[in-house]
């Protein structure tokens, strides 16, 4: 029967029927038949199903067998793992089933530690003594003598706690040092033969390696990695390299220890060896080593086992080249040789972003119309050959490169350059794809009358083809070879740096839309809510739970379940224009990813640094370079040098070339990588401004809202304040301001708009106001509260939290309930003596839709300013924590563009509003909700109604409406901004609140349950 | 994490296939015969660890069967490879001296012992007397 039930998924009908059994037979007597049970449920079992049996499962905590308990807590595990809010409440029960004197139960307490550390390691750093000191007991050989393998104490069980204290210790000095003894006496008592204690000593020396750095314990470790790479036992040389590949990439030295034995990997029998050497010199790339490592791994791709290896090389390859190509002429040949040996298995994005390279192009014009030309040179003659093994992408690469860049050539005219493509058109092999991407080509191309002539010919060939596209292609070919100036309209030359503009709402089809609705075609639905449809259609009856509905409810008409009201209701509020957004939100990622600016600025970058080093070395020759540098790289190994062995020093010494170099200056890995991002950073700040600048239009004037402050101070003085005054006044007012911007807002609307219209004359004034206030030196102390735009001010509002910090600027934000709108307040603020140019606010989120609010973008920030941002954000999927995440882009007073990120969490709870029904809306809304969540939380007992007690601490603390209480059980209802109802129904039940909500939101109920929680534990 | 245990024979049958991870029923015959291949097509002084699609196999063989473990990348593969030892061990304990017959036979008793060992992909209990302990207690029900 297991071997059954293991084959099928959970959450069908067997689980189902299995699941009765279960809990009969978690009830029954026999220890057996508990025994079985407990093992059935943490394999296969249900989320939904989870609080009817969780409270069996917690009595089981508590059995005097340990096989009982230890079952229990393997139960509990794959609660956690399935749904982690539900067990929420009982981490103590953990923490009890960790201190058990049972060692088997801590032993599966461990697997839901290890889990939760991992999703948050800040949360339990206060177990690490504990952690410590069961590892200490275990390798001490406290255990009973039958926990030995191979007379090795709990191997496995090491094993886990060394992953534990790991994610503790990582980049935590403190927690480090707490394990740094019990790590010590692990690699001392675990010097025995055995594979197991092997298995032991690699977790230690990862752990080592990844939590706070020691020396003494770092060379331990060095140590052991060198016994197992240089061990004969090719299992163990596997994991030596493996650990090796871990450990260069905190301290990259260690390679140089290791070189010979990484060369003689590099040609070993079997090939997971060398795979894994490959992976490790591709840790160790940099642009002086990257000419002969590619070599390496082309030369194992072209004997390349499987399509995986294959496209997994192939793409580290492509990067490789992007970031770290010496020239022109080699990065051109292989990228040739990867689009060749890779085919067309490997990720579309590397032809992509090879494409977007040629065309983005570098700073200078003249090496991009170098590179550009090269590869067309070099498409040319690869055409001219053998072209029936090409695979299909990399003819499309070919053609499109032909297409754009061919008139840079003047070696080969277009006419050639036309044959060529035709001879492409007529081979067997070239699928319509590709036939399509070289008509696009020739479209480009075709010009004067030779030219001309062969599209017209090519062109009668596919304007009947059965390919829809092919013909489309055809006919463009056909119109547009006729029509010079047409052409000239439609592709202008050099047009790939222009932004195109995407209709994301796709909002020129409406009139075709609302015809076609006109016309009876039935709306649109989305996949997920036609799913939800039919789901609904599935469950019907298999509710047991709903006899147990409250009496308020079926007193009031259970409809059908099927009545199309609650149906559209729910289709309504799940959202068309939510999805919309949502689709198009993630479409632009899509792009942003695919397209990636690394490969265009790792370019940039490796073309910088190469220049020097080609100075340096022949770098295309290997073997030669050696002579002189040869003497700095191998001082690190003393080995003797036969003569035999003198090519592979060669070899050695080429591939560490760069990381002996640079680790004599630091452990390189680290800095080298934040020196690379920063140069990013760097580069990346231009372009990064220029694609958003459609999508992105920051907010209010910085300067506006100063004035606007300033202008109702004046206000309240007199409006007709003398402008000297003003400005003066202006710095060291602004922290007295946030009083008066209060009072503010009760000034009726004329005074403000004419205060406005007043500022706007003045605009001059501005400037000499902050010109003045420079010149005082006075240090205003820029509080942002003061800078709440005045229709906000007096809202409730969250308190403003710092964001990040950025040179001079200084980040906050808050969010404010206006209304039905949560606005998102961000706040920067210049505190430096000088103005702050080109500043570009962005945010994402992938559960929130943010929208900007305010009209002007600020561009620049004087001095001693602050700009306020605002954005009115909409949930589009909801988690118990939404987070908006930011980049801020500005230009230094030196000229140099920065970027920031930053992140700005709210919970849920800010979305949530009372949704205002009566009991009778309650009942038929209940019936058309599909997603439930049922769970018990505690009741709060005040003394004398706990129920009414309980409900209404939610009802205020998350902004719930109750909508009954009778009895036992009450009903509440809230919304979600904007429209998305959540109904909640509670009941007392053997002391505890059983709750059961639904939405028409998937993820909402189970949010919602969670703060719940939160609000009734904190009580 | 581990994601399946196979044991086959050369003549590449399946003896037992446990899944941890949902694998189609109609992908793993495919699965199972390319795992096969892999690990025959290997000599003793190859290592015992393959790359696989995106994960490693881990291979121990016993006369006539192998034993096959597929885990993902940050698995510590010579634990896995003990661990199979210690699978192996047990199930000599309970059958002494364990051949593929008893395994064929008894493929119950051989899936109550894996569950006791490995669930939801990770090591639960290593103890061999622990492992043993609810199998030997089924036994005594049955036979009383």
């Amino acid at each position: 029967m297991k071997r059954l039930s293991s084959t099928f998924m959970p959450s069908n009908w067997l689980s189902r029927a299995q699941r009765w059994r279960k809990e009969l037979d978690l009830q029954s007597t026999n220890l057996i038949e508990v025994c079985m049970a407990l093992t059935v449920v943490s394999q296969i079992f249900p989320k939904e199903m989870i609080p009817a049996i969780l409270p069996l499962v917690e009595e089981k905590l508590n059995h005097p067998k340990e096989i009982i308990r230890r079952k229990a807590v393997l139960a509990l595990y794959k609660f956690y793992l399935i749904a982690p809010n539900q067990v929420q409440h009982i981490h103590n029960k953990f923490r009890k089933a960790l201190c058990d004197k049972d060692p088997g139960v801590m032993t599966a307490s461990l697997h839901i530690y290890l889990q939760m550390i991992q999703e948050n390691p800040e949360g339990y750093k206060d177990l690490t003594g504990s952690f410590v000191n069961i590892l200490k007991q275990v390798v001490g050989g406290k255990l009973p003598i039958d926990f030995n393998y191979h007379s090795v104490p709990a191997p496995w069980l090491q094993i886990h706690l060394l992953r534990i204290l790991s994610f503790l210790g990582k980049n935590d000095l403190r927690t480090s040092e707490l394990i740094y003894e019990v790590l010590d006496e692990s690699l001392r008592r675990a010097e025995m033969n055995r594979n197991i204690t092997y298995a032991i000593l690699y977790e230690c020396v990862k752990c080592i390696y990844t939590i706070h750095p020691k020396s003494n314990l770092l060379e331990k470790a060095a140590k052991c990695i060198g016994n197992f790479v240089l061990s004969p036992d090719i299992n163990l040389k596997y994991l030596g390299l493996k650990a090796l590949t871990y450990v260069i990439q905190q301290d990259p030295k260690m390679a140089l220890q290791h070189q010979m034995t990484i060369i003689e990997c590099l040609d070993h029998p079997d090939l997971i060896i060398k795979r894994e050497t490959l992976e490790l010199l591709f840790r160790i790339t940099n642009a002086q080593n990257v000419v002969v490592i590619v070599e390496k791994m082309l030369e194992f791709l072209q004997n390349s086992p499987d399509d995986y290896t294959t496209i997994d090389l192939v793409g580290k390859v492509a990067e490789l080249a992007e970031k770290y190509a010496p020239d022109n002429e080699w990065f051109i040949e292989t990228m040739n040789t990867v689009f060749s040996l890779g085919g067309d298995t490997m990720q579309p994005d590397i032809p992509n972003s090879f494409l977007k390279l040629l065309s983005e192009g570098f700073d200078s014009v003249e090496e991009d119309r170098k590179l550009r030309l090269f590869a067309v040179d070099s498409y040319v003659s690869l055409l001219q050959g053998e072209t029936r093994k090409l695979p299909q992408c990399f003819l499309q690469v070919i053609s499109w490169v032909l297409g754009e860049y061919s008139h840079l050539s003047e070696d080969h005219n277009r006419s050639t350059v036309l044959r060529l493509l035709e001879k492409l058109l007529d081979m067997k092999q070239t699928s319509s794809e590709t036939k399509c991407w070289i008509l696009m080509a020739m479209t480009k191309l075709c010009e004067g009358t030779a030219g001309v002539c062969v599209a017209q010919q090519v062109s009668e060939t596919y304007i009947s083809s059965m390919d829809t596209v092919l013909r489309q292609r055809a006919q463009e070919l056909q119109h547009l070879s006729q029509d010079s100036e047409l052409r000239e309209e439609v592709l202008p030359r050099d047009s790939g740096l222009d932004p195109m503009e995407i209709d994301s709402s796709l909002s020129f089809l409406d009139e075709f839309v609302s015809g076609a609705l006109a016309a009876g075609a039935a709306p649109y639905k989305p996949p997920h809510q036609r799913q939800e449809e039919l789901a609904e259609a599935k469950v019907l009856s298999l509710e047991p739970y709903g006899l147990a509905l409250p009496i308020s409810m079926s007193s009031c008409s259970i409809t059908d379940r099927h009545s199309p009201t609650p149906l559209s209701m729910s289709s309504g509020l799940s959202g068309d224009s939510t999805d919309v957004s949502h689709r198009a939100g993630l479409k632009l990622d899509g792009v942003q990813r695919v397209w990636g600016r690394d490969g265009y600025l790792a370019k940039k970058e490796s073309v910088e640094e190469a220049a020097p080093v080609q100075g340096l070395t022949p770098v295309h020759s290997p073997s030669l370079q050696n002579e002189g540098d040869g003497s700095h790289s191998q001082t690190p190994t003393p080995t003797p040098t036969p003569e035999p062995d003198r090519e592979k020093e060669q070899l050695a010494s080429s591939l560490f070339f760069g990381v002996s170099s640079q680790s004599s200056v630091c452990l390189m890995g680290k800095p080298d990588s934040t020196f690379n991002r920063r140069r990013k950073a760097k580069v990346q700040a231009p372009g990064v401004t220029e694609q958003l600048s459609s999508s992105v239009a920051p907010v209010s004037n910085a300067v506006d809202n100063l004035l606007c402050n300033n202008l109702q101070d004046s206000n309240i003085n007199s409006v007709s304040a003398a402008s000297s005054k003003q400005t003066c006044e202006l710095s060291p007012r602004v922290p007295a301001a946030n009083g008066t911007c209060n009072t503010d807002c009760g000034l009726p609307e004329s005074d403000r708009k004419r205060s406005n219209l007043s500022i706007s004359r003045d605009n001059g004034l501005v400037d000499a106001d902050s010109a003045l206030s420079e010149d005082q030196g006075s240090r205003s102390d820029l509080c942002p509260s003061s800078y709440l735009p005045a229709e906000l001010c007096g809202l409730y509002r969250s308190e403003i939290a710092p964001l990040c910090t950025a040179h001079s600027l200084e980040l906050s934000a808050c969010h404010v309930h206006q209304g039905d709108d949560m606005i998102l307040i961000i706040f920067i603020s210049n505190s430096s003596d000088s103005q702050v140019l080109q500043i570009r606010l962005d945010l994402k989120s992938e559960q929130l839709k943010v929208t900007c609010v305010s009209d002007s973008s600020v561009e620049n920030i004087k001095s001693h300013t602050v700009a306020v941002y605002q954005y009115s954000l909409a949930v589009k999927r909801p988690g118990v924590d939404v987070e908006v995440d930011g980049t801020l882009s500005f230009l230094l007073p030196a000229g140099t563009p920065q970027t920031k990120h930053f992140s700005y969490k709210l919970p849920l709870t800010a979305f949530i509003r009372p949704l205002l029904i009566s009991t009778e809306e309650y009942g038929t809304m209940w019936l058309g909700f599909s997603h439930e969540v049922k769970q018990n939380l505690t009741l709060v007992d005040d003394g004398c109604e706990p129920l009414t007690f309980t409900l209404n601490l939610l009802k205020n603390r998350l902004q719930l409406h109750l909508v009954e209480i009778i009895g036992l059980e009450g009903i509440l209802a809230c919304r979600l901004l904007q429209n998305q109802p959540c109904l909640m129904h509670c009941r007392v039940h053997a002391g505890a609140l059983a709750v059961w909500l639904r939405s028409p939101v998937p993820e909402l109920p189970d949010c919602l349950v969670y703060h719940c929680q939160r609000v009734l534990q904190e009580k | 994490m581990i994601k399946f245990l196979l044991m086959v024979n050369r003549q590449g049958q399946t003896r037992l296939s446990r899944y941890y991870q949902p694998v189609e029923l109609t992908k793993r015959a495919a699965l199972e015969a390319d795992v096969v291949r892999f690990c025959l097509s290997r000599n003793k002084e190859q290592c015992s660890f393959v790359e696989y699609k995106d994960f490693r196999l881990i291979y121990r063989q016993y006369a006539a069967l192998y034993i096959v473990v597929g885990v993902t990348d940050a698995e510590n593969e010579l634990s896995i490879y003990e661990l199979v030892h210690n699978f192996v061990e047990v199930l000599d304990k309970y059958f002494s001296r364990v051949s593929e017959l008893d395994i064929m036979f008894n493929l119950d008793r051989v899936h109550i012992i894996l569950d006791e060992i490995i669930q939801n992909g990770h090591i639960v209990e290593t103890n061999k007397s622990r492992i043993l302990a609810p199998l030997t207690a089924l036994d005594k029900m049955a036979d009383g």
